[in-house]
């Protein structure tokens, strides 16, 4: 959450700051203006913004125009972006969506810990290990699974299209069928060892059993769900929690990774390292452009080889001169963002230059 | 010091807010002023310029800051006519009066291409301009060598003006007075010069252009004094930039104390100093010094702040006397609204070793989840701060509400505890007896009545639960098949003696029939069980 703070002074000598927690869209512009390293040189244009209450703690576009927020609050909010006159307005909200149940003796509010889109179908978890799914425009929840977990859910994924991967503080990893009316995970996973928390979750674009999670240790952990209860590779990495982990949508044999320690680390599995794909991208999110490298690699995925000789991986710190995490990042095509604690925002149009 | 930003803030805010525009002119003000301060104590303090250099720095900070001009110069310099325009000569005063000769010269030769008549005047005001001796940044010149040739230059201006050579022109004849460095002819333009101090900075670019160092203060106190002609008493800024003429840094870290409401500014420049080794190392009362006491007000401010506090953690890092303290005391009093920012701050506690704060943070937040009935999370809060008492009274409240309900609550939990459920014994219990609860469901009967003895036996049962137990391990006993063998009935039964014995009289009389009757019945099926497996043991095929 990065807030806008205003600057009050006072005369008692203390320094008052007014909290303006905002959604905002930027405009990053075109390609032209790039730098040795591919940093975007202009400026983001700040195209609109818009209050919002409590800290934004995970947000995805539902379709081109609405944005879905969770908030610390427990609220979750649809925002539609008005292109035409560039503007955001709140849509939907859903007050509550995750709280503590009993009200007399709850000590605080739930924060909403993840969203996930898949248009219409809009699926949250919380602190309050609930899980909430939504319809754009039914103002009641479809369905509610309360006390689904007993610890707090970090973070949700879509496995297919009727069923989520869910995270927790108890290191589980766990398969929901929405289909099916029982409150149980259809299937769990533990971490072997300690029950580190995990934190963040994303499922391979093509290959559907391949799952990666990171770890409040910084491990980031990749598993085969058809088989076993257990992760098929652990991967040392950051030095503390790992805050995201996204397959790279187009080109998955790429994986980033994102750290409190103020890292980005990005894993590249692809069997030819020397030879980087050339990217044709400008599609929209539904169109997939693969590789100048086999689709699939090969039967066995690079990423659930066991054997860190044979093929080789290349993993890449991105961030130069860290210094406060880096809560966040999304990939598209050739583009990377990530946000950091020190209140910036980075843009990187040409990844794989 | 990225002041320039708030420049930038102003327009874009004052069209839709005339409030928040007066605001944020008002913060303009107080931060072009801190810019004002810091260059000087950075020209004076820091780089301690020496005479020559000293005014050549002085005249940028005067141009640099002084900025009232600036609209006049842009609307005459961007008309048509400049020489036509009113505020003509206006301009062409500031450039002198702030030292910006070439910039002078090039808008005479306009003036001077329109009055063809007077061009011998413009071309001699012209020279004398050019070659005003400047000191130079380089070893190029002494400053002997340069005060010898300025003395000559002057003389030069001053027969000039003697011979009336400007006697036609009013506004050149001022000029060359002020290159003369004749006070009243400088005082003249006082609209001009806007402040004390660049009254300050012309009157020692043309009479002391050597000015030494030591030598500012007089000259500081004599411009105040003229300029504001007893019309007007010093402001607060005017106090601090006095004591910086003067070279007294505690003074002007005092004064901006006073004036300014916030410690962000003393405390940077005081850090700034105390690098140079600028301050005297005077204790303050309580010991830490000067620097260490401003930074960690500082500091302290920005722990109140929901997300800057991140900041304050660096500073009080660098505070090495009384920094950790601060910290350990502040960063217990974080407001934690999420699990993420408990999350932060506990991997800053981590990193410096502070485990008494991870451990009242991590407790703190159990306790919160605890209250929420989120057992889970406040199990894994327990697990990061290893909090083995934390983890028992967790494990009670499971073993509570299977006493009451009759059944596990949060099984994916306690089926799951991995290693963890080394953690305290009576999580090590809660584990193992769910375990028993999973083999009897699955029929695994001599493992499950192994496991059940094995956890009275091995005390790792609490006492409270040996009852439940012992009641668990009745349908045990009345299976058809022998479960239990001979030695671990007797020792259950000793066990069951155990239980009985250590009740006192007084509470076997509070007993209700239901627990007497328990008691019975176990010690019926204890005996049946003894007799049956007595008999099967003792037959030869054994089975």
């Amino acid at each position: 959450p990065r807030p806008d703070p205003t600057l009050h002074t006072t005369k008692t000598g203390g320094v008052i700051f007014v909290q303006d927690n905002r959604i905002s869209i930027w405009s990053v512009g075109d390609l032209g203006n790039v730098g040795l390293n591919g940093e975007y040189q202009g400026e983001p244009q700040l195209l609109c913004d818009i209050r919002h209450n409590g800290d934004v703690m995970d947000m995805q576009f539902l379709d081109q125009e609405r944005i879905v927020v969770a908030s610390s609050t427990g609220t979750v909010t649809v925002f539609h972006h008005h292109q035409n006159n560039q503007t955001l307005s709140a849509n939907q909200r859903w007050e509550k969506a995750h709280s503590h149940v009993d009200q007399d003796t709850s000590c605080g509010g739930a924060a909403c810990t993840g969203v996930i889109c898949n248009n219409p179908e809009i699926v949250t978890v919380g602190e309050d290990g609930r899980i909430n799914l939504f319809r754009a425009d039914q103002k009641d929840a479809v369905r509610t699974i309360d006390n689904a977990d007993s610890s707090t859910l970090h973070a949700v994924t879509f496995l297919r299209t009727t069923e989520i991967l869910t995270v927790n503080s108890i290191g589980q990893l766990k398969i929901w069928d929405l289909r099916q009316q029982r409150n149980e995970p259809s299937q769990i996973f533990s971490l072997t060892g300690d029950r580190v928390p995990l934190h963040c979750v994303d499922r391979h674009p093509n290959q559907q059993h391949v799952v990666a999670t990171g770890g409040q240790d910084g491990m980031l952990s990749v598993w085969d769900i058809r088989q076993g209860t257990m992760p098929v590779s652990l991967l040392n990495a950051h030095e503390a929690e790992m805050w995201e982990v996204h397959f790279h949508p187009s080109n998955p044999d790429h994986l980033f990774t994102c750290s409190e320690d103020g890292s980005l680390w990005h894993w590249d599995t692809s069997t030819d390292v020397a030879e980087k794909p050339s990217f044709l991208h400008q599609g929209g999110r539904s169109t997939t452009y693969f590789s100048h490298n086999t689709i699939n690699q090969s039967v066995v995925s690079a990423w659930l080889s066991n054997d860190p000789t044979k093929d080789r991986m290349e993993i890449t710190n991105l961030i130069p001169n860290q210094t406060l995490s880096v809560n966040s990042l999304d990939i598209l095509g050739p583009c990377l963002v990530y946000g950091t604690d020190a209140e910036a925002i980075y843009v990187n149009r040409q990844l794989f230059a | 010091m990225c002041f320039f930003l708030i420049f930038l803030i102003l327009p874009s805010v004052s069209a839709r807010d005339p409030a928040l525009h007066s605001q944020y002119s008002t913060q303009v003000s107080i931060l072009s002023a801190m810019e004002l301060i810091w260059n000087l104590c950075e020209i004076l303090f820091v780089e301690a310029a020496a005479a020559g250099p000293l005014l050549l720095r002085l005249l940028d900070w005067v141009r640099l800051h002084v900025c009232d001009v600036d609209n006049m110069v842009r609307e005459v310099l961007s008309s048509e006519n400049p020489s036509k325009h009113e505020l003509f000569w206006n301009v062409v005063d500031v450039f002198v009066l702030q030292g910006r000769m070439d910039e002078a010269r090039h808008l005479l030769a306009k003036e001077a291409s329109a009055n063809p008549t007077s061009v011998n005047m413009y071309k001699t005001l012209d020279d004398l301009m050019k070659k005003m001796p400047v000191p130079s940044l380089g070893n190029t010149q002494t400053l002997t060598e340069m005060e010898l040739k300025w003395q000559h230059w002057h003389e030069e201006c001053q027969r000039y003006l003697q011979d009336g050579t400007f006697a036609s022109n009013s506004h050149m004849e001022s000029i060359c007075k002020i290159l003369l460095g004749d006070e009243d002819a400088i005082l003249e333009k006082k609209e001009l010069l806007a402040t004390w101090y660049q009254f300050l900075v012309t009157r020692l670019l043309y009479s002391h252009p050597t000015v030494k160092p030591m030598e500012l203060r007089f000259y500081a106190q004599s411009s105040m004094d003229l300029f504001l002609g007893g019309e007007s008493s010093p402001e607060p800024l005017d106090t601090i930039l006095m004591a910086a003429f003067e070279f007294e840094m505690h003074q002007v870290i005092k004064e901006c104390s006073i004036a300014l409401s916030n410690w962000w500014f003393v405390a940077h420049l005081t850090d700034l100093l105390d690098h140079c080794k600028l301050l005297q190392s005077h204790n303050l009362y309580f010991g830490s010094n000067m620097r260490e006491f401003l930074l960690l007000e500082y500091a302290s401010g920005l722990f109140s702040h929901h997300s800057l506090w991140q900041l304050g953690v660096d500073y009080f890092d660098h505070c090495p006397e009384y920094g950790r303290v601060y910290l350990e005391l502040h960063i217990e009093r974080i407001p934690l609204n999420t699990e993420q920012k408990a999350l932060k701050v506990l991997r800053i506690c981590e990193q410096r070793q502070m485990h008494e704060q991870v451990r009242s943070i991590c407790k703190i937040m159990a306790m919160k989840a605890l209250r929420n009935n989120r057992l889970g999370s406040a199990l894994s809060w327990s697990i990061r701060a290893k909090d083995a008492a934390f983890a028992t009274l967790i494990s009670d409240r499971f073993l509570k509400d299977y006493c009451e309900r009759g059944c596990f609550s949060d099984l994916d939990l306690i089926d799951n505890l991995g290693p963890s459920m080394l953690l305290s014994d009576r999580l090590t219990f809660l584990g193992k007896y769910r375990e028993f609860h999973r083999l009897y469901g699955e029929k695994r009967f001599s493992e499950a009545a192994k496991l059940l003895l094995m956890l009275m036996t091995a005390h790792i049962a609490p006492c409270s639960f040996w009852m439940t137990l012992l009641t668990d391990a009745l349908p045990l006993l009345e299976q058809k098949e022998v479960i239990f063998s001979a030695e671990q009935t007797y020792e259950l039964m000793r066990c069951l003696e155990d239980l009985t014995a250590g009740k006192s009289d007084k509470q076997k009389f509070q007993d209700d029939d239901v627990e007497t009757m328990k008691v019975e019945m176990l010690r019926l099926a204890l005996a049946r069980n003894l007799a049956r497996v007595i008999v099967k043991e003792g037959t030869l095929e054994g089975s």
